[in-house]
């Protein structure tokens, strides 16, 4: 039975005790008085704790003795790809090449460091069929950003000004309309149909001269392939629109299809879903955008080029759409992707998305059919899997929600809920090509059990979690009376107001 | 050769027949015809043969460890004590997902409510999200949302002309989509924002941004009176700062920010070649400011027990909910460079940051005083970091000959502010040792000597 650590860990700040010290610092060269001027000089209070560093190096072990990740356990969370993060990764990654490097450095001395930068675009061309990459983005939303950013500039500079709108299926990840909003497009979604893909129809009547491009994931959110991806890319096509393809799906179809066959103009990837680098409890992350050959001169500066001799970053792009972040992008996490890649090649890479694909179908086979659970749209999924439990909850009261705090108590992390929005009560499940057949049929028979549970008893499922570090947290206290600091803990713990 | 990362790929036949699918392209039936094809990659390798090719290939940069190096200009080195990066790759952190599941997740939520809480606690500001991707994003999402604050009828962002290009240039991107007007105020003769011109600028501006330290190393004197400036004019005062002047340096939140920003990665986390880094983003406790804010919050509460929680908190923001009308597109954040961050804080505590902030400014006092025996320092005044440098011959020559000599020189100004001839920045921290500066001197009068020959 599951038992997580608890641990009753104070705050840093109650733990410190006034002299106690947790670093050495090295002696300033000269031991000069500096006049600070009395208005910049600090006064106020500055309240970081005071602690020895055994003692710093036991509060954090002990908190991430209360924190689950890929290495303690299926985390079959849908559209995040939690796959495994190989060790060797970190190994290459913790070269002092990668940390003591400025990105300013002359170029003579950074050769090795965008040497990894352009075999890794090398790579990323040829996965996803596009001409050029830029590894400048942080993360999957920020690559969006710098897509629909190109998408915008591309129809400015061919005098099309009225393109202001972005299309997204009602089934797409959030970032998506929040993303084309942010590069100042009008968002229009797209509702899908039965078999929960794009409706032709609805998208045929919805493009205009005013359409900007269309945003996609192939498969989509309900882990459905998009069948009719040619006639799609015919649509927005035909309608002058670009297609952008959100790379958060691309472990179904990796090594096998490439989002350029399919029609695709713009691709955004996640080197920490896809490519195996850990996400470290929700960043760093790594977004590279790849753009079809028509669209280079709009990516981010710098890019990366190689004359033959020097791998050097090339400034020279001449509708560039400027930086979308400070410098050249996440490259420890670069570092980590390629090593991934190196290691698992053409045929691994292939077999992992192949796998992938055959756990959440098997997971999908299994499951099907247990009472409670309905599954929506078509059978055939590809990397992951979208259960509904509106029958549950109509029948027994318990929610999607309660599911996945029940599966919590088992040592096993919930999938996605209450995504995509198109399914109720929608339970997201991505198992990933790395867990095993055993861990796939112990997660189905937990799911199995809370059904009997839920029909039973399903106060235990409705008080759950019982075997984690806390019980249920109430979200909506924390949102009622925000408490975002130790400052504005101390001042309602003072005035009387909490009793936590 | 990724096969053993594949626990079921010898099962592969037997899970297909469990399911009633006789092969693989079964599964993948619903792909149209032909698109299917065969890639043109290299074979896998073993992880020995990855793992020395990439060692090689990594070996050929020279690190700052084996050259002297004075580049700072927004990314500088500081000492990372070892055992923040031991507790950060511990795996329950490293390979955990955003907590979206609070009751398995309380060890990340916990040390992201700290480092939200050390933050406030530098920066005087209570409202601290848990990172944004950097110092650059962290201003952009401000100016975007000075100008949400001002209901769109303010699109003017003042930002100061002695400014990182890197920041300059995200700042562009981030704000064209809301079409805001980018204005940028000079430095005065003392290298200073120049206050007569900023109260032209601020006018009808939505939010004024500057920055503790100017992107010269020059520290700014007169940051509570621009913030008097940007107030009178309605606009929103945005202060950013360098965390680790804030030991010795006022808080941003007691000099009048409504927003402060700055770069969390310059504690806990080493170079990387420039990523990844976290931004800090803080507000003033106030609903209208808070519900504007971009980003992922911790906030503390009870759990069913009535015993103290975290959990991720004010959603209604973010883009998973609001989508289009969400205030920020960010999802995946910097989670793990912020717990490096705050663990490095606690290791400092209030005595340790002080320090270090007076190590740092005595240290570039050193670097300065003996830069300018060869060269000018154009403007006088209290130098953090950087230090500009101005020759009289080429740059590019010194940087050269400093090269051939073992070290690397600073970051050449002229490309981006070509009124300052031929400057760089050279740059100080804690790490600077006396013998390189001694060093570079040595070099520089002998580069300036053979020119003049």
């Amino acid at each position: 039975m599951f038992r997580q650590a608890k641990w009753d860990e104070p705050l840093i700040f109650e733990l410190s005790k006034p002299g106690r010290v947790g670093y050495t610092l090295p002696k300033p060269i000269e031991d000069i008085n500096i006049e600070i001027p009395e208005k910049l000089r600090r006064k106020s209070r500055l309240d970081l704790p005071e602690l020895s560093e055994p003692e710093i190096v036991k509060h954090y072990t002990r908190l991430s003795e209360m924190n689950y990740g890929v290495d303690s356990g299926i985390y079959p969370l849908g559209s995040c790809t939690m796959k495994y993060n190989p060790k060797i990764n970190e190994e290459v990654a913790d070269h002092p090449g990668v940390a003591y490097i400025h990105p300013y450095q002359d170029e003579r001395t950074i050769q090795g460091a965008l040497r990894i930068m352009w075999e890794l675009e090398q790579w990323l061309k040829e996965i996803t069929g596009m001409d050029r990459f830029t590894l400048q983005p942080a993360a999957g939303a920020n690559g969006e950003f710098t897509g629909v950013s190109i998408i915008r500039a591309y129809h400015l500079d061919r005098g099309e000004t009225q393109r202001d709108e972005i299309l997204v299926p009602d089934s797409a990840h959030g970032t998506n309309p929040a993303s084309a909003a942010m590069a100042g497009f009008k968002v229009v979604e797209i509702p899908s149909n039965e078999n929960g893909t794009v409706d032709l129809e609805a998208l045929e009547s919805a493009v205009s001269e005013r359409t900007a491009g269309l945003m996609l994931t192939n498969p989509n959110t309900l882990g459905i392939f998009e069948d009719e991806i040619v006639e799609i890319a015919e649509i927005i096509h035909r309608a002058g629109g670009l297609l952008y393809y959100d790379g958060a799906n691309l472990n179904a179809v990796l090594g096998k299809v490439r989002p350029g066959d399919m029609g695709f103009d713009i691709v955004h990837l996640n080197l920490h879903k896809t490519f195996s680098t850990p996400h470290g409890g929700g960043g760093p992350g790594s977004g590279p955008v790849g753009v079809k050959d028509f669209l280079k001169d709009f990516l981010p500066v710098p890019l990366v080029d190689y004359d033959g001799e020097h791998y050097y970053l090339d400034y020279d792009v001449p509708k560039s759409i400027g930086k979308v972040k400070e410098l050249y992008g996440n490259f420890a996490v670069i570092v980590r992707a390629l090593t991934y890649l190196k290691i698992m090649g053409r045929e691994s890479l292939r077999e992992a998305s192949e796998i992938a694909v055959l756990n959440a179908n098997y997971l999908t086979k299994k499951l099907k059919g247990t009472r409670g659970y309905e599954l929506p749209g078509k059978e055939l999924r590809k990397h992951e899997t979208v259960f509904s439990a509106e029958p549950m909850k109509k029948e027994t009261g318990v929610r999607a929600l309660d599911v996945a705090k029940r599966l919590l108590d088992f040592g096993m992390h919930a999938p996605t809920i209450y995504f995509p929005l198109i399914v109720h009560e929608a339970l997201m499940i991505e198992p990933t090509e790395t867990v095993s057949k055993e861990e796939l049929d112990a997660y189905v028979d937990v799911l199995k059990g809370i059904s009997e549970e839920a029909y039973s008893n399903p106060e235990i499922i409705k008080s759950a979690p019982h075997n984690t570090a806390i019980r249920r947290v109430d979200d909506v206290l924390a949102a009622k009376k925000p408490i975002i600091s130790w400052r504005m803990y101390r001042e309602l713990k003072e005035k009387g107001e909490i009793d936590y | 050769m990724g096969k053993h990362y594949l626990p079921n790929l010898p099962q592969k036949e037997e899970m297909l027949r469990e399911i009633g699918f006789s092969s693989i392209d079964d599964l993948f039936s619903d792909v149209p015809e032909g698109m299917i094809k065969e890639f043109n990659l290299p074979e896998g390798r073993s992880e020995y043969e990855v793992f020395t090719e990439l060692n090689e290939v990594l070996s050929k940069n020279r690190t700052v460890l084996e050259m002297p190096s004075f580049l700072g200009a927004g990314t500088y080195f500081h000492y990372v004590p070892a055992h923040i990066k031991y507790l950060i790759e511990r795996s329950e952190f490293l390979t955990s997902y955003t907590p979206y599941q609070p009751e398995v997740s309380q060890g990340m939520l916990q040390a992201l409510f700290e480092y939200q809480s050390m933050m406030a606690e530098l920066y005087g500001l209570p409202i601290v999200n848990s990172s944004m991707y950097d110092w650059g994003t962290a201003i952009a999402e401000a100016a975007l949302m000075t100008a949400r604050l001002h209901r769109g009828k303010r699109k003017r962002f003042v930002i100061p002309k002695a400014l990182s290009p890197e920041k300059k240039a995200v700042i562009r991107t981030y704000t064209r989509g809301a079409n805001l007007e980018i204005v940028e105020v000079p430095w005065d003769e003392n290298g200073h924002l120049d206050i007569e011109q900023l109260k032209e600028e601020s006018k009808d501006s939505a939010g004024v941004y500057v920055e503790m330290s100017n992107f010269f190393g020059l520290v700014e004197e007169n940051v509570r009176e621009i913030g008097e400036v940007a107030h009178d004019s309605g606009a929103y005062f945005v202060v950013g700062a360098d965390p680790t002047m804030l030991g010795v340096f006022e808080a941003p939140g007691e000099l009048g920010a409504d927003i402060a920003v700055g770069e969390a990665s310059f504690l806990g986390s080493p170079m990387n070649f420039g990523g990844p880094r976290a931004g800090v983003f803080a507000v003033r406790n106030d609903r209208t400011l808070i519900r504007q804010m971009p980003g992922r919050i911790i906030g503390m509460t009870k759990d069913a027990n009535g015993k103290r929680a975290f959990v991720m908190t004010l959603q209604t923001r973010e883009q998973h909910i609001r989508r289009a009308k969400a205030t920020s597109n960010i999802c995946s954040n910097e989670a793990l460079v912020a717990v490096a961050s705050a663990i490095h804080l606690a290791t400092l505590g209030p005595k340790g940051l002080r320090e270090l902030g007076e190590v740092i400014l005595k240290n570039t006092s050193y670097l300065k005083r003996h830069l300018s025996e060869v060269a000018e320092i154009p403007f006088e005044g209290l130098y953090f970091k950087d230090v500009p440098t101005k020759f009289e011959i080429p740059y590019d020559v010194i940087h050269e000959r400093l090269l051939e000599r073992g070290i690397h020189g600073g970051y050449y100004l002229g490309r981006h502010f070509p009124e300052l001839g031929e400057t760089a920045l050279f740059s100080a921290t804690e790490t600077t040792r006396k013998e390189w500066v001694e060093g570079l001197l040595k070099a520089l009068r002998e580069i300036i000597n053979e020119a003049e020959v």
